[in-house]
């Protein structure tokens, strides 16, 4: 990813924004960017959504394909995420091999979704040994506009909550409803001078002392963390994360549940 | 898979499968100054982890483009050797390796005076030798002795641990079984200079009452193997006369 320079004059325009409890778009420093998505959008998938988290905008598409186990988890299914920050979707992105900041973003997702149990990998096992399900989870980034982290999350688990296991085309009977059942979220703050800020916008990003992202499940509980960027949090910053991002992913969760009929 | 599974990680007496106590680390052994071409180097001990740091510069950057002009860049690659597992590990970069070498240069760079050097380069190279769980904590406390070593400015040394969670109870300095049955791990750096943290992760299961113990536990551990990694400079840079000298006295 090229490096991307934010003017001085920016950075402190952002930081006394901050300091007044405001930001660039009028957000408060712990509101998220509206969220919009639609389901099964790509046929060739097994699963599909297109999110968008304010300019920010991704795909993640679901593929099922039969494969071995791998051999230290012969009676499991295999999860396997990637993502590509192609040069489409921003100018800072280059092309050639996933960058760093691709390899921690599919990283940092598959955590949140493989440590919240949302998906039981024994139920993907055909033949102990032989056969399994392998859940390929692809997130493609159309336009960038900060925190991908927290729309990737989104997006691949209301993927995973629309996937249709292919299981007619491979002789295994009729295709079924991925078994799926959690909601796994993750809430992203930046640390901007010595404001906390939720849901950062590329600039932001920028501009940004460190980053944490942290992934927590239905009940309230912490499944992954994630610090990133140069700079550093106190142990008193770490706790004022977790309440902005228990309280965050507690109201987005609810959201789209209801917006996906559950 | 089946007695696999059985394995009880801390035993009636609340001991560890290795004899520790839930908040006691490894041995830890560090030494600097290991390697000759190195500006700075070290070489950590720690349980059965062995790992090796090396560090060279600041000198001029490659790839060029990377260079900025108003402070140095941070450099790191982190790789397992292909013996240094249960497995042989393929040669060459992976998605692991790749991700650990860029929080630890984000960790690194905190604590490294940049801005003295403008234009070049600060790179670490972290060989994993011998794994055995918290290589990355190992790797990091490793490679900030290596950079001190090395005389490059910086703010303090980096100390890093990870806690976590073994049959429900938090344990510090997660050992191997620990982290395949475990349920948590939370490996932290911190600086104790400016009590702050430079590396977080975290993934398994805490609530939050658990999460904050955690942190504290890891932390407090932090401040313990910063005194091991000055112990370790001191070592190095104490004039052998004078030590044999005082050893000498000693016997005498």
């Amino acid at each position: 990813m090229k490096k991307t320079i934010i003017p001085e004059i920016k950075k402190e325009f952002i930081n006394k924004l901050a300091d007044e409890g405001t930001r660039e778009d009028g957000r408060g420093l712990s509101d998220m960017r509206e969220i919009n998505f639609e389901t099964g959008i790509i046929g060739t998938a097994d699963g599909s959504v297109r999110l968008s988290l304010g300019k920010t905008e991704v795909i993640v598409g679901i593929k099922l394909q039969i494969g071995t186990p791998y051999p230290d988890k012969q009676d499991q299914g295999v999860l396997m995420t990637g993502c590509e920050l192609k040069p489409m979707a921003h100018p800072a992105f280059e092309g050639g091999a996933p960058s760093m900041e691709a390899v921690e973003i599919a990283r940092v997702v598959d955590r949140g979704i493989r440590e919240s149990g949302m998906m039981d990998m024994y139920s993907f096992c055909i033949v102990p040994g032989e056969k399994v399900w392998l859940v390929f989870l692809d997130i493609q980034v159309l336009n960038y506009d900060g925190n991908l982290f927290d729309a990737a999350t989104m997006a691949g688990v209301l993927a995973l909550h629309n996937t249709m296991v292919p299981a007619a085309a491979n002789e295994l009977g009729d295709d079924y409803k991925l078994p799926v059942t959690l909601w796994p979220l993750t809430a992203t703050v930046v640390k901007i001078k010595n404001n906390l800020m939720a849901d950062p916008t590329f600039t932001e990003e920028n501009a940004a002392y460190a980053r944490l992202t942290i992934s927590i499940d239905d009940n309230g509980d912490i499944r992954a963390m994630q610090k990133g960027l140069k700079g550093a949090l106190t142990y008193d910053e770490v706790i004022r994360a977790l309440d902005i991002a228990q309280e965050l992913t507690q109201n987005i969760r609810a959201s789209l549940q209801k917006s996906t009929g559950v | 898979m089946i007695c696999l599974t059985e394995i009880k990680l801390i035993d009636d007496d609340g001991l560890r499968l290795d004899g520790r106590k839930p908040d006691e680390l490894r041995p830890i052994k560090i030494e600097a100054g290991v390697l000759d071409n190195a500006d700075g180097s070290a070489y950590v001990e720690w349980g059965n982890n062995k790992i090796i740091a090396a560090v060279y510069g600041p000198r001029e950057v490659q790839p060029k483009y990377l260079q900025d002009t108003a402070k140095a860049i941070v450099q790191v690659s982190y790789n397992m050797a292909a013996f240094a597992g249960d497995d042989r590990i393929r040669p060459g970069p992976n998605r692991r390796a790749t991700e650990i070498s860029k929080i630890t240069a984000e960790a690194l760079e905190r604590v490294i005076l940049t801005g003295q050097y403008p234009r070049s380069s600060i790179d670490v190279y972290i060989e994993v030798l011998e794994a055995d769980a918290g290589t990355r904590c190992a790797g990091l406390t490793a490679a900030s002795v290596a950079v001190a070593d090395a005389g490059i400015p910086m703010i303090d040394l980096v100390p890093s641990v990870a806690a976590g969670k073994a049959d429900g109870q938090l344990v510090l300095d997660v050992g191997k079984l620990e982290d395949n049955k475990g349920q948590a791990d939370l490996p932290l750096a911190y600086v104790p200079r400016t009590g702050e943290i430079v590396l977080l992760q975290m993934d398994g299961h805490f609530t939050r009452k658990e999460l904050e113990m955690a942190m504290k536990m890891a932390i407090d551990a932090c401040k313990e193997i910063h005194v091991i990694q000055q112990d370790a400079l001191k070592r190095k840079y104490t004039p052998q006369s004078s030590v044999n000298t005082n050893e000498q006295e000693a016997e005498q």
